[in-house]
């Protein structure tokens, strides 16, 4: 019964929010207090009850009557509630509307901060609990609490529309969506993992939603991708792994498979963007056996198309990554490395510099100074004063520094 | 919703390639005629401003700004938009939106929380 509750829930929440957004003309607040009400209602007499025929109807008739009780009790609302009060109520689940796009599409409104849609996204869409968000985020429940109430008064006092944007704003909207998601994704990726599940698990809502978006399918198409890699990317101690030393056996095949099908079916539509490039890139590493059996013109030319549609140092420093194995070689791509502005302040420009400068038998000690004294977690520090004991010891080796998690 | 428009001076803006800021006429005209602009007009600069207290009953005028910083708001436009979404995009085709800032502040009504 517990496991079917949970599962309502997770499908359920973000829905159930929605249309108590809808319901109580734009009261956040009360709209999450009372599908909380409701879910606690459910856990309470579910187990003995039994599960009810329309379980989504019976959850947004509880949380509405709720509605209806704590706005009558507060009296401030008696002018609005009654008439959308007369909105009509479903009794079958197929009735109630899924408004979870329009929820998406405000949590991520450019008129909030990062932060806030951020926390926001995971609040009022995935469903996670403040104290899980804070923790998620290595913030005080206080904190995180604050700043989600702040993030739900801006939406109402400075007038943010509870809508999916039409046309003329949906693709640059649905970049800060899906920017939003992939944010999750990279914080759960050297954090808590439950955010990278989260992040897919929206990613995946927000495909069935949109399905004519292939934007959207890339972007899922490289959360799977490269969470699929996960289990290789820390060794017992954990230690990072570098791609190189990777174990292949480790990644996981199906959402490989998945990831690099998804990707496909949305390059064939023809509107290559960011994230379907980035998925494409990442599905050459994932489906090749080996470093050296690796596809990397193919790489280096997607990041070409990269540079074209997402310009920036990050993908020049990727693609000279990807150069430096093509036959064009490392010292093709230290040019072009040594051309880059604006990331001096990046360990993985540094630590990419003392790669290349080794493979072209020159000392990498300075390039691993200043990438170990940049690095922003102990993992990735470790890494690289190993990397730099090695230099030490052994001199010039093959293959190409740690990836950054965004390949692009 | 209504928004107080406030158009501001950026300080730091240097004019760069990107002409083709909309003409202001144009704009208050388009406005106007959608229903969007309630009333707005320039502001005389700092210089001008006059400050005014009540303290112990007694009327405190002093000359100039209430804020001291650099002159920054160059004049105001009421907005009356149907939300957040609108008001940016009326604001982001003010021609000061191109050389200086815009500031929106969504006007609190007595009768709201």
């Amino acid at each position: 019964m517990n496991n079917e509750i949970a599962a309502i829930y997770a499908d359920g929440w973000g829905r159930l929010v929605a249309t108590m957004i809808r319901f109580t003309g734009g009261d956040w607040g009360l709209a999450e207090e009372s599908a909380q009400d409701a879910f606690a209602q459910a856990l309470r007499t579910w187990p003995s009850a039994g599960l009810p025929d329309q379980p989504l109807a019976w959850l947004t008739t509880t949380a509405r009557r709720r509605a209806i009780d704590v706005a009558r009790r507060a009296a401030v609302e008696r002018d609005r509630l009654p008439q959308v009060a007369a909105l009509p109520v479903g009794t079958d689940d197929a009735e109630i509307p899924d408004d979870r796009l329009e929820l998406v599409f405000t949590c991520c409104h450019p008129g909030l901060s990062h932060e806030a849609q951020v926390a926001l996204t995971l609040r009022c869409v995935a469903g996670l609990s403040t104290a899980e968000i804070a923790r998620a985020f290595l913030v005080s429940e206080k904190t995180m609490g604050q700043r989600i109430f702040r993030a739900k008064q801006r939406i109402r006092h400075a007038g943010i529309p509870f809508r999916v944007p039409p046309p003329h704003l949906l693709p640059e909207r649905l970049s800060a969506v899906l920017h939003v998601l992939y944010l999750l994704f990279n914080e759960g990726y050297s954090g808590d993992p439950r955010l990278c599940r989260e992040a897919v698990r929206l990613g995946r809502v927000l495909v069935a939603l949109m399905p004519d978006e292939p934007e959207a399918m890339g972007a899922l198409a490289l959360m799977l991708l490269q969470d699929a890699r996960r289990p290789a990317r820390q060794d017992g101690a954990g230690d990072l792994v570098v791609l190189a030393d990777q174990d292949r056996s480790r990644w996981e095949p199906d959402q490989i498979a998945e990831g690099a099908d998804l990707c496909e079916r949305a390059l064939r539509r023809g509107r290559a963007g960011p994230f379907q490039l980035q998925a494409a890139i990442a599905a050459c590493h994932a489906t090749a056996p080996d470093l050296a059996g690796t596809d990397w013109a193919q790489i280096a030319g997607l990041y070409g198309e990269l540079r074209k549609v997402a310009p920036g140092p990050v993908v020049e420093l990727n693609r000279a990554v990807a150069v430096s194995m093509t036959a064009a070689g490392p010292a093709a791509a230290l040019r072009l490395v040594d051309a880059i502005e604006g990331l001096h302040d990046y360990h993985l420009f540094h630590a990419t510099r003392a790669d290349l400068l080794l493979r072209t038998g020159q000392d990498p000690a300075e390039a691993l100074d200043d990438a170990i004294r940049l690095a922003p977690t102990e993992a990735e520090r470790r890494l690289l004063i190993g990397r730099r004991a090695a230099a030490r010891r052994t001199g010039p080796r093959t293959g190409p520094p740690s990836r950054p998690p965004a390949a692009g | 919703m209504k928004y107080l428009m406030l158009v501001c001076v950026d300080p730091e803006f240097t004019p760069g390639a990107d002409d083709g800021a909309p003409d202001v006429d144009d704009w208050a005209g388009e406005m106007d005629g959608r229903g969007i602009r309630l009333m707005g007009d320039r502001t005389r600069p700092a210089s001008a401003a006059t400050t005014v207290r009540v303290r112990n009953r007694e009327v405190l005028v002093t000359d100039g700004p209430y804020i001291e910083t650099k002159d920054v708001i160059a004049g105001f436009d009421v907005l009356d938009c149907d939300d957040l979404d609108q008001a940016i995009e009326v604001a982001a085709r003010h021609p000061m939106a191109w050389n200086g800032v815009i500031e929106l502040r969504p006007v609190w009504p007595w009768n709201e929380e």
